[in-house]
């Protein structure tokens, strides 16, 4: 073999006196696919942006082809056949597929080349849609794609570039399992057209069905690699956090008690045509699994008072519940840590204990009047409760990891003893030591009395932490299933809507 | 909370801008020159104060002018004309801005209107039924007619202060508990930071905007009431115009984000503060008073450039423990 494409050697970043990187060396071979994985914080994206241009590194060496590239800029990055596919996409909605695909790079013609040429540029897209076998048109507008297909776009542009090395940054956190694994193959098929891939994701199973090699990241530092052979999910764990995997599931310590949420017939915004009927008992953790799109969020936001309810009933604990907003769910002890953490559960800009306190602030003032330090001594207390890795109350929520935010989100719930407790993907891009303590939280919840609703798309996530798992397929509940029950295949087959063998054909 | 830091730079600004003022006319110091300005900040402070709980939570008033040109024209026709008793007027006017507030609120959250367009309308709106109420004429006071309670209340002075100054002082004192002080004022900083967030965490956010509204279309009526009575002549087309970009000068001075979220009473103050002592040194510097706006431009310009080259700094440092 000649040279790799791409060496990094001894590869360094100091911003001050913090150690993003320290002296990192890992070669990526041509039309091979690197497994690229670390807790959050290992400096995983301190290397993309490294290697993207955006940032320089304090020491070291890339080598592109065996000799010595200094990447200044993204454009020369780009110019040198790396390119990107972001975990947040960042897609022109109102455009075309072909528009963002060419944007800043549009053919041209008319007087003064004015005006984009629609005919070239959806013949230059055409053949990179139908490479990756795309099920939509250059012309289609991007508005009116899934975030899978978006992603497909984001690859589609990468390959207009003749990328030789792509890099994706947890390109499946936001995709369900059939999407993950036709983009899994789309993986393969750029490896065999001699593309590289660099592929960061914190689904361990995906690195094991597709990676050549992994690199793992720790505090970074280069934790070690693996060869093909010896990629396993607990090899790669104790790698990237030094002790060996825990298993998931943490059995209840109560028995399942009375029906704690239920719901008769309930329809969402979503799917109008279709009727959920669903039960939590208190003192479980009911998984609720499924496809994208197949309406779980909206079945959250529905139960917690954001979306209207059509039709049905809501039950909290036996008692009918009309919530028309979410301070009428709350007053029934409904809490809902949202899908989308910074957009809708987290100000970002402000410290610990104003997060903690934006929903409860009955309980931190008199009369209508802020008590501080009764908010300060709270605060401090749940930070230490749940484990958030911050300096005081008084952190800024932008200043800490997404498992640390989730923690905070937490903190501002549970305290207030929910009797329902909705999680709608808590763990998403959430690393590995937090997860098992956000695990840890919501099984205490359950013990203590609340019907646990887990909206997971992260199988490993669905299996290992529930009690039973309820699938949801295009807007119904298409089968639930016991522990005895649970099984990879079991699911997924839910999940597209194919009946569980056991159920009956409806 | 942190925009303590700001209102001191600002203060600093303030100072700095007056004792050069002061070093070159020593007029600025004289007991004269200092009660009209403070008047002047008095008057414009008020709806400054009301334009800023609007900023906060992501919106924005561009009405106020007009409606100081409106409240002031119905406050003279019902004092004056109708001859309604003046407790009367002083509390029905500030019961016609929250009405006025109440009605732009209401088409912001329920009907879904963007801010600047349903104020711009209202800007159009209620300057054209000021001039079409008074047939375009001036409303003033008759000869002999006079209100000497009311005029002591609004263009009086005690021990020299004028009490435009001081009903800002006390407005000032009450809004700044308002806004720092009470839980509704951490729903107003809420909503303005991430209002979904905020829905998410079951505050009534449409109940916050309005009531922000409310509260700038009562504050736009107190000045209103004291602007018609320092002018005592109201001509409909051009009383109170552009006070509504003054507010927001003063606001955006102060340290406020027109994103929402960001700004303290104290820093909308130091603003009107500031624009009145620029207006101040255009007269007494002998600058030729058209280029008034150009002056108050370049230094707003000028103080918003330099905080947001400061602030460039700030989050590159404390981001990189948060991402890497």
């Amino acid at each position: 073999m000649t040279a790799a494409l791409l060496a990094l050697q001894g590869v360094s970043k100091h911003f001050g006196p913090v150690v993003a990187l320290e002296d990192v060396s890992f070669s990526v071979g041509r039309g091979e696919v690197i497994g690229l994985v670390g807790e959050n914080g290992a400096g995983k994206s301190t290397l993309m942006k490294i290697l993207g241009g955006v940032i320089a590194p304090s020491a070291g060496r890339i080598l592109l082809d065996g000799a010595e590239a200094v990447f200044a800029t993204t454009r020369q990055s780009m110019d040198r056949g790396i390119a990107f596919v972001h975990q947040e996409l960042n897609s022109f909605t109102n455009l075309s597929v072909a528009a963002n695909i060419l944007i800043g790079r549009e053919p041209r013609r008319g007087p003064f080349n004015v005006f984009v040429d629609q005919r070239q540029s959806e013949a230059q897209v055409e053949p990179l849609l139908k490479r990756l076998r795309a099920d939509f048109r250059p012309s289609t507008p991007v508005a009116e794609l899934s975030i899978a297909q978006r992603q497909l776009v984001e690859i589609a542009r990468a390959l207009s570039f003749d990328a030789r090395l792509v890099i994706m940054d947890e390109p499946t956190s936001s995709l369900t399992l059939s999407e993950s694994s036709r983009l899994l193959e789309i993986v393969r098929e750029l490896r065999e057209s001699g593309v590289s891939v660099i592929f960061i994701t914190h689904r361990l199973n995906e690195v094991v069905e597709i990676a050549d090699r992994v690199v793992v990241l720790r505090d970074g530092r280069l934790a070690g690699t693996l060869a093909k052979q010896e990629i396993t999910p607990q090899a790669m764990i104790a790698l990237m956090i030094g002790r060996a995997l825990q298993t998931l599931y943490l059995p209840p310590a109560t028995t399942r008690g009375e029906h704690g949420l239920t719901l008769y017939c309930a329809r969402t915004r979503s799917f109008p045509a279709e009727e959920v009927s669903l039960a939590v008992r208190k003192g479980e953790i009911l998984g609720l699994a499924g496809l994208i799109g197949a309406g779980r969020s909206e079945l959250a936001r529905a139960i917690f008072g954001i979306e209207p309810l059509l039709a049905g009933e809501i039950r909290i604990d036996g008692m009918p519940l009309r919530a028309a907003t979410p301070q009428d769910a709350m007053a029934a002890g409904v809490a809902l840590i949202p899908e989308d953490r910074k957009q809708s559960a987290l100000m970002l800009g402000e410290s610990i204990a104003e997060n903690i306190a934006l929903n409860n602030w009955r309980d931190f003032s008199h009369r209508g009047m802020v008590e501080t330090s009764r908010l300060q001594a709270h605060a401090e207390t749940q930070i230490a409760a749940f484990a958030v890795h911050a300096p005081g109350p008084e952190t800024q929520l932008a200043a800490l990891s997404g498992g640390n935010q989730q923690k905070v989100i937490l903190a501002k719930w549970l305290p207030r003893k929910p009797a329902v407790l909705i999680c709608d993907e808590p763990t998403r891009g959430v690393d590995v030591g937090a997860r098992h303590e956000i695990y840890a939280r919501l099984r205490k919840a359950a013990d203590e009395g609340a019907a646990v609703l887990l909206i997971s798309s992260d199988m490993e996530e669905v299996l290992g932490v529930s009690d039973r798992i309820a699938v949801m397929h295009e807007g119904r509940i298409s089968g639930t299933l016991e522990r005895t029950d649970f099984s990879e295949q079991n699911v997924l087959q839910l999940a597209v809507g194919r009946a569980h063998p056991e159920d009956t054909p409806r | 909370m942190i925009p303590y830091k700001k209102d001191i730079g600002l203060l600093i600004l303030i100072l700095l801008v007056g004792s050069t003022v002061a070093l070159i006319n020593p007029l600025f110091l004289s007991p004269t020159n200092m009660a009209n300005t403070a008047n002047l900040i008095g008057l414009f402070g008020i709806f400054a104060i009301g334009q800023a709980i609007v900023i906060i939570t992501g919106g924005i008033d561009l009405s106020v002018g007009s409606v100081i040109a409106l409240l002031g024209v119905l406050m003279v026709d019902l004092m004056a004309g109708v001859e309604l008793p003046w407790p009367f007027v002083l509390m029905l006017i500030p019961v016609f801005g929250a009405v006025i507030g109440l009605i732009h609120g209401l088409l912001v959250v329920k009907l879904r209107i963007q801010p600047f367009i349903v104020t711009l309308c209202g800007l159009l709106i209620y300057r054209g039924a000021a001039r079409f109420f008074t047939a375009d004429a001036t409303a003033g006071f008759g000869f002999g007619q006079s209100f000497p309670a009311v005029e002591w209340l609004t263009v009086g002075r005690s021990f020299g202060v004028p009490h435009s100054f001081v009903a800002l002082v006390i407005i000032g004192a009450v809004m700044w508990t308002v806004l720092h002080r009470t839980v509704f004022g951490r729903y107003l900083y809420a909503v303005g930071k991430n209002e979904e967030a905020a829905r998410y965490s079951g505050i009534n956010t449409g109940a916050v905007v309005v009531a922000a509204y409310v509260i700038c279309g009562i504050l736009t009526a107190i000045s209103a009431m004291f602007f018609a009575m320092y002018t005592r002549s109201i001509s409909p087309s051009s009383h109170g115009n552009f006070y509504e970009l003054y507010a927001i000068a003063a606001a955006v001075l102060g340290g406020f984000s027109l994103r929402g979220g960001e700004g303290s009473i104290l820093g909308v103050i130091l603003g009107a503060v500031l624009l009145q002592i620029l207006q101040n040194l255009v007269n007494l510097l002998g600058i030729p008073s058209s280029l008034n706006f150009a002056v108050m431009g370049a230094v707003i310009l000028f103080g918003v450039l330099v905080d947001s080259q400061l602030a460039r700094f700030r989050p590159m440092l404390s981001s990189l423990k948060g991402t890497a």
